[in-house]
C-alpha cells in the first residue's frame, strides 16, 4: 500500500506526515507521534478509550483512519492541561478518584470536554446517558460522574475569562 | 507513630500522570528496533493438528519468524507451563504448552507465531500460516462433561474428572434426618471474563551481551512470570527481569503465566531485537481465563425456627481446557458456602471438570460469589417458605459478634482451619437494613405499583478471606536527597498502592505522602514477591512496609539522637528533619544523615550505628483475615421486556481498619458495577460446538454510566488482630454478594408472578420469558 501525506495539527502543533491509508488515528497518534495517551481498549468503536477531539468533537481514533483526519485539528489528552496545570476536570478527576487504572481516563476526558462545553450545566442523568458510550472497568462511575459535575461550572468560568 | 495519613481521604499520587495522558501502560513503551507478533490461533473447540505449512508466511515482507511448536526448544517437546499451586487433590494437572503441538483444546488456544515489522504485516501473515485440523468432539457444558460414553475435552488423559475432594464437617445426616424443612435447590453461574479495559500485552528484550531478558507485561504477578521463564528457559533468576509497568485493570485473569509470556521472550531471544505482543478485544474475549461456571446442586436443613441445621450437596465446576491455577478457586467456592452464618453441619462433594473452553482462573471473587449466591438463595426459599421476613432468617443465623474468633470446621487453602478472626456481622446487617430502610420497602413498593411499576429489594451478606499469604516483603530507604524510597514485590493494576503504601511510611518517617518514592510491579525492586491477588496487598505488603519504615525511623531517630547528643526518646521525625522535642533542641535533616551515612570520608557515623540506611522486612501473616459486608439492592425490573435497572444499591461493610477511604470506597464502587455485570448483563456465550459467540464489547456487554448507581457505603472498622496495621483486604467484597443481592431483589419484584431466580446471569430476554412462563402456568390452572 502507498503511503498517503496528511497534514494535522495536534495539541496546537502542526504535522506532515505519510502514512499507510489502513492506519487509524488512534494508531498514528500513539505510534506516529508518539503521543500514547489515546488508549486503545477494544479497537471495535466500543469502549471509548480511544476517544480524542477532532474539530472539537469527540470521535473514536480506533474507527476513524489518520487520512480522513488531513487538515483537522485534533486534540488528545495530552493537550487538556495548560503547562503545568491541570484543568478543572483533571483536577476533579483526582479530587473523586474518577480514576483506577487510568486506561479509560484519557476517553473520559476529552468525551467530557466536548459534553461539557455543549452543556455547561450537566444533569447527572444527562450525563450518565451520555457517557454511556465510554466504558470504565474499575471505577464503577461514581467518582467519574461526580468530578463531571463538579468541573462543569469550573470550565464554564474559565471559558468565560478566556473569551 | 502519629497517624496523620493512616485513614485520611489522601488523593492518589498515581494521578498527575494518568490525567494527563503521561502513563506508561506496556504498549506505551517504545524501544528502539522493536518487531511485532502475532498469533495463529484454533478456530476449533477441539481437533487434532494435522500439519502446519508456514512457508506462504515467511515469504511475506516484513516477516522476520514464524515458529510452531517444532521449531520450539526440544526441551519444551512435552513441557508445559507450570502448574501453579498444586494439590494432592488433583488427578490431571494438565496446563498449557507455549504452542499447541497435536492438539488443541479450546478455541483461541495458540499454535503458531509470527514476527514482523509491524503489528499490521504479523497478523497480515499470520492469516497465511496454513493449518489443517482434523475436529474432534468438544465437551461443551459442564453439565455433561461426566457422561459415561461422551467425549474427552483431552485426549491425553482418561476422562474429563480433572480435580474431586469433599469438605464436610459435623453430623450431617443426623442434621437432614432431624430437620423440620428442607430446601433443595440447583444454581448455575455461567462465565464472564475479567476484562480490563487494557487488554493482555508483552514486550521481551534479550540482552546478549549479558544473556539476560527484561519483559513487560500487562501482569497482575511479575514475579509469577519470572518464576515461570526462569522454569522453562533453565536460566538463573538473575537472568530475568520481569516488570509490570502501569496496568489497565487486572480482577484476576492477568494473574496467570500464559503461554504469550514465554513464547514472546523466546521470540526475542531468537531474533536479538525486542518483540512486542498486544492482544487484541477479540483474542481477549477467546484467549484469556475466565470465571464462574458452576452448578450447585444444595440443600439447606432448617428447624422449624429457621436455624440452619446443615448444609449439603455437590458443586459442578468448569475448569475449561486447563488447570492453570490449579483448583484454588472451587476450593474457595466450597469453603465460603456456609458464609457468615453458623452452620452446625456440613458436606461439598466437589468435582472439577474439563471442557474445551478457555481455563477459568480466579477472577474478581474469586469462586466466592458463586458460593454465596447459593447460600444466599436457599436462605431467601427458607425464608418464603417459613413465612419468615429474609432480614429476619439471616439474623437468626448469622454468627454472634461473641463468637469471635470464630472456627468454622473447615481447612481453609493456606491451610489453616478456617477462623473468622474479628468482625460483628449482625451489627452490619442492621446498618445496611437501616441505611437501604429496608423497613419503609413496603411502601416505596407500593407506591411504585400504583404506577404500575414493579420494585424489589434484595439482601445479600458474605464473608471474605483476604491477605492470604505467604508473604510479601519491602524496603524501606533514605535516598540521599533526603526522600524516602520504598521497593515493594506488589503490582498494582489501579488500586492505588503507591499511595497507600506511601501514607505507611510518611507516618512512620514524619514526612508528607510526595516525599515517599514507591517502587511497585518490578522484579528487581524485591528479590522475591506473591502478586496481587485475594486482596492481598495491603495486609503484606502494606504490614512489611509499616515495620521496615518503623525500623529505619528508629535508625534515623537514634544516628540523630548520637548527633545531637539527646535521649533517643526525646528525637522525633518531622518534615524531612530529625530534631529534640521542646523548643531549645537541635536538629539535623534527613538529607545531612543520609549525607552522614553514605561512607564518605570526613563523615562518621556514630558508634554502635551499622552502615547503610536501609530496611528490609518481610510479612507472613498467620492466616487469612476475614472482611465481611451485606448488601442491598432495590431493583425495578419490567416483566414484559426482562429489563432490570438497579435503582439503589446500598453496602455496609467491614474490612478492618481503613488506610484510605477514599481508594476503599473507590474499590466497593467499582466491584459492585462488576457485581452488576455479573448478575444481569455479562454472559460468555459459546455455540453447540464450543466456539464463543460474544468475542466483541458490542456482543459481551459490560456496565457502563447508565447501569451502576451511586452506591452507599457504610464502613464498620473491626481491626483485624492478625497483622500490625489491623487491615483486611477490600478489593472484591464489592462483587461478592452482588449477583445474589440483585437475585434476591428481582425475585421479589417478580412476586406477583411467583418467578423463581434460580442462575446468573439474568439477561433481560430470560426474565421475561420466565415471566412468561410463569404466567402461561397460572393461567392453566
Ligand atoms: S478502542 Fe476505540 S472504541 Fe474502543
Ligand atoms: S479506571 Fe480502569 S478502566 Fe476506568
Amino acid at each position: 500500500m502507498s503511503a498517503v501525506s496528511i497534514r494535522v495539527t495536534v495539541n496546537g502543533t502542526p504535522f506532515e506526515r505519510e502514512v499507510e491509508p489502513r492506519t487509524h488515528l488512534a494508531d498514528f497518534l500513539r505510534h506516529d507521534l508518539g503521543l500514547t495517551g489515546t488508549h486503545l481498549g477494544c479497537e471495535h468503536g466500543v469502549c471509548g478509550a480511544c476517544s480524542v477531539l477532532v474539530d472539537g468533537r469527540a470521535v473514536r481514533g480506533c474507527l476513524m483512519l489518520a487520512v480522513q483526519a488531513d487538515g483537522a485539528e485534533v486534540t488528545t489528552v495530552e493537550g487538556l492541561a495548560q503547562v503545568e496545570q491541570l484543568n478543572p476536570l483533571q483536577e476533579a478527576f483526582r479530587e473523586f478518584h474518577a480514576l483506577q487504572c487510568g486506561f479509560c481516563t484519557p476517553g473520559m476526558l476529552t468525551t467530557l470536554m466536548q459534553l461539557l462545553e455543549e452543556h455547561p450545566e450537566p444533569s447527572e442523568e444527562m450525563l450518565r446517558e451520555e457517557l454511556s458510550g465510554n466504558l470504565c472497568r474499575c471505577t464503577g462511575y461514581a467518582g467519574i460522574i461526580r468530578a463531571a459535575m463538579k468541573a462543569a461550572p469550573l470550565l464554564k468560568a474559565q471559558r468565560e475569562n478566556a473569551a | 507513630m502519629t497517624t496523620r495519613f493512616f485513614g485520611a481521604r489522601v488523593q492518589r499520587v498515581e494521578d498527575g500522570a494518568l490525567v494527563t495522558g503521561a502513563g506508561r501502560f506496556t504498549d506505551d513503551i517504545k524501544l528502539k528496533e522493536t518487531l511485532s507478533a502475532a498469533f495463529v490461533r484454533s478456530p476449533f473447540a477441539h481437533a487434532r493438528i494435522v500439519s502446519i505449512d508456514a512457508s506462504a508466511a515467511k515469504e511475506m515482507p516484513g516477516v522476520h519468524l514464524v515458529l510452531t511448536a517444532a521449531d520450539l526448544p526440544a526441551a519444551w517437546r512435552d513441557k508445559r507451563l507450570p502448574l501453579d499451586v498444586p494439590a494432592p487433590a488433583i488427578r490431571h494437572p494438565l496446563t498449557q504448552f507455549p504452542l499447541a503441538a497435536d492438539e488443541v483444546c479450546f478455541c483461541g488456544e495458540a499454535v503458531a507465531v509470527v514476527v514482523a515489522d509491524n503489528r499490521a504485516l504479523a497478523e497480515d501473515a499470520a492469516e497465511q500460516v496454513m493449518v489443517e485440523y482434523d475436529p474432534l468432539p468438544a465437551v461443551v457444558d459442564c453439565r455433561t462433561a461426566l457422561a459415561p460414553d461422551g467425549p474427552l475435552a483431552q485426549t491425553s488423559v482418561a476422562d474429563n474428572l480433572a480435580a474431586k475432594w469433599v469438605n464436610e464437617y459435623g453430623d450431617i445426616e443426623r442434621a437432614f434426618a432431624g430437620a423440620a424443612h428442607v430446601i433443595a435447590e440447583d444454581y448455575f453461574q455461567h462465565r464472564g471474563t475479567g476484562c480490563p479495559l487494557e487488554p493482555r500485552a508483552v514486550l521481551a528484550q534479550y540482552d546478549r551481551a549479558g544473556d539476560s531478558l527484561t519483559v513487560w507485561s500487562a501482569t497482575q504477578a511479575p514475579h509469577g512470570i519470572k518464576r515461570a521463564i526462569v522454569d522453562m528457559f533453565d536460566i538463573a533468576d538473575t537472568q530475568v527481569r520481569v516488570i509490570a509497568p502501569d496496568v489497565g485493570g487486572g480482577f484476576g485473569p492477568k494473574l496467570l503465566t500464559y503461554p504469550e509470556e514465554i513464547v514472546i521472550p523466546h521470540c526475542a531471544r531468537l531474533i536479538g531485537r525486542p518483540v512486542k505482543w498486544i492482544e487484541d478485544r477479540r483474542e481477549h474475549m477467546m484467549s484469556t481465563a475466565q470465571e464462574r461456571d458452576q452448578l450447585w446442586s444444595v440443600r439447606m436443613a432448617l428447624d422449624a425456627d429457621g436455624r440452619i441445621l446443615g448444609l449439603r450437596g455437590t458443586l459442578l465446576h468448569d475448569t475449561g481446557a486447563f488447570l492453570p491455577w490449579g483448583i484454588i478457586m472451587p476450593y474457595i467456592s466450597a469453603t465460603t458456602f456456609p458464609g457468615p452464618y453458623v452452620v452446625p453441619a456440613y458436606r461439598l462433594d466437589t468435582s472439577v471438570v474439563f471442557t474445551n473452553k478457555i481455563s477459568t482462573s480466579p477472577m474478581r471473587g474469586a469462586g466466592r460469589p458463586q458460593a454465596v449466591f447459593a447460600v444466599e438463595r436457599l436462605l431467601d426459599r427458607a425464608a418464603q417458605v417459613l413465612g419468615l421476613d429474609r432480614a429476619e432468617i439471616r439474623r437468626r443465623n448469622l454468627i454472634p459478634a461473641e463468637a469471635m474468633p470464630y472456627k468454622v470446621g473447615l481447612i481453609y487453602r493456606d491451610g489453616q482451619p478456617l477462623t473468622y478472626d474479628s468482625g460483628d456481622y449482625p451489627q452490619c446487617q442492621q446498618m445496611a437494613l437501616d441505611t437501604a430502610d429496608w423497613a419503609g420497602f413496603e411502601a416505596r413498593r407500593a407506591k411504585a405499583r400504583a404506577e404500575g411499576r414493579h420494585l424489589g429489594i434484595g439482601l445479600a451478606n458474605y464473608v471474605e478471606g483476604t491477605g492470604l499469604g505467604p508473604f510479601e516483603g519491602a524496603t524501606a530507604r533514605l535516598l540521599p536527597s533526603g526522600r524516602i524510597l520504598l521497593r515493594t514485590g506488589a503490582a498494582s493494576q489501579g488500586q492505588g498502592h503507591r499511595t497507600v503504601l506511601a501514607q505507611i511510611a510518611a507516618d512512620a518517617f514524619g514526612v508528607a505522602v510526595d516525599e515517599v518514592d514507591v517502587e511497585v510491579g518490578d522484579t528487581a525492586s524485591v528479590s522475591v514477591g506473591v502478586g496481587a491477588f485475594a486482596s492481598r496487598l495491603m495486609v503484606n505488603a502494606g504490614s512489611a512496609v509499616d515495620t521496615s519504615s518503623q525500623t529505619l525511623a528508629l535508625k534515623l531517630r537514634q544516628i540523630a539522637a548520637a548527633v545531637l547528643d539527646a535521649e533517643l526518646d526525646d528525637i522525633e521525625l518531622s518534615g524531612g528533619v530529625a530534631r529534640v522535642m521542646g523548643t531549645q533542641g537541635g536538629q539535623i535533616s534527613f538529607r545531612e544523615i543520609a549525607k552522614m551515612s553514605s561512607g564518605r570520608p570526613g563523615f562518621s557515623l556514630p558508634r554502635g550505628i551499622e552502615p547503610g540506611l536501609e530496611a528490609t522486612s518481610f510479612f507472613a501473616p498467620p492466616q487469612a483475615a476475614y472482611s465481611n459486608g451485606s448488601h442491598v439492592a432495590e431493583v425495578e425490573v419490567d416483566p414484559e421486556t426482562g429489563l432490570v435497572k438497579v435503582t439503589r444499591y446500598v453496602v455496609a461493610h467491614d474490612c478492618g481498619r481503613v488506610i484510605n477511604p477514599l481508594l476503599v470506597d473507590g474499590q466497593i464502587q467499582g466491584g459492585v458495577a462488576h457485581g452488576i455485570g455479573n448478575a444481569i448483563m455479562e454472559r460468555m456465550r459459546y455455540d453447540e460446538a464450543g466456539n464463543p459467540q460474544t468475542t466483541s464489547l458490542a456482543d459481551y456487554l459490560l456496565p457502563d454510566a447508565g447501569n451502576v448507581p451511586n452506591v452507599e457505603i457504610v464502613h464498620m472498622e473491626s481491626p483485624s488482630p492478625l497483622n500490625p496495621l489491623g487491615v483486611k483486604g477490600a478489593g472484591e467484597g464489592g462483587t461478592i454478594p452482588a449477583a445474589a443481592a440483585i437475585a434476591s431483589a428481582i425475585e421479589d419484584a417478580l412476586s406477583p408472578f411467583g418467578v423463581k431466580i434460580l442462575d446468573a446471569p439474568m439477561l433481560p430476554e430470560t426474565i421475561a420469558m420466565l415471566v412468561k412462563n410463569a404466567q402461561a402456568q397460572k393461567d392453566a390452572r
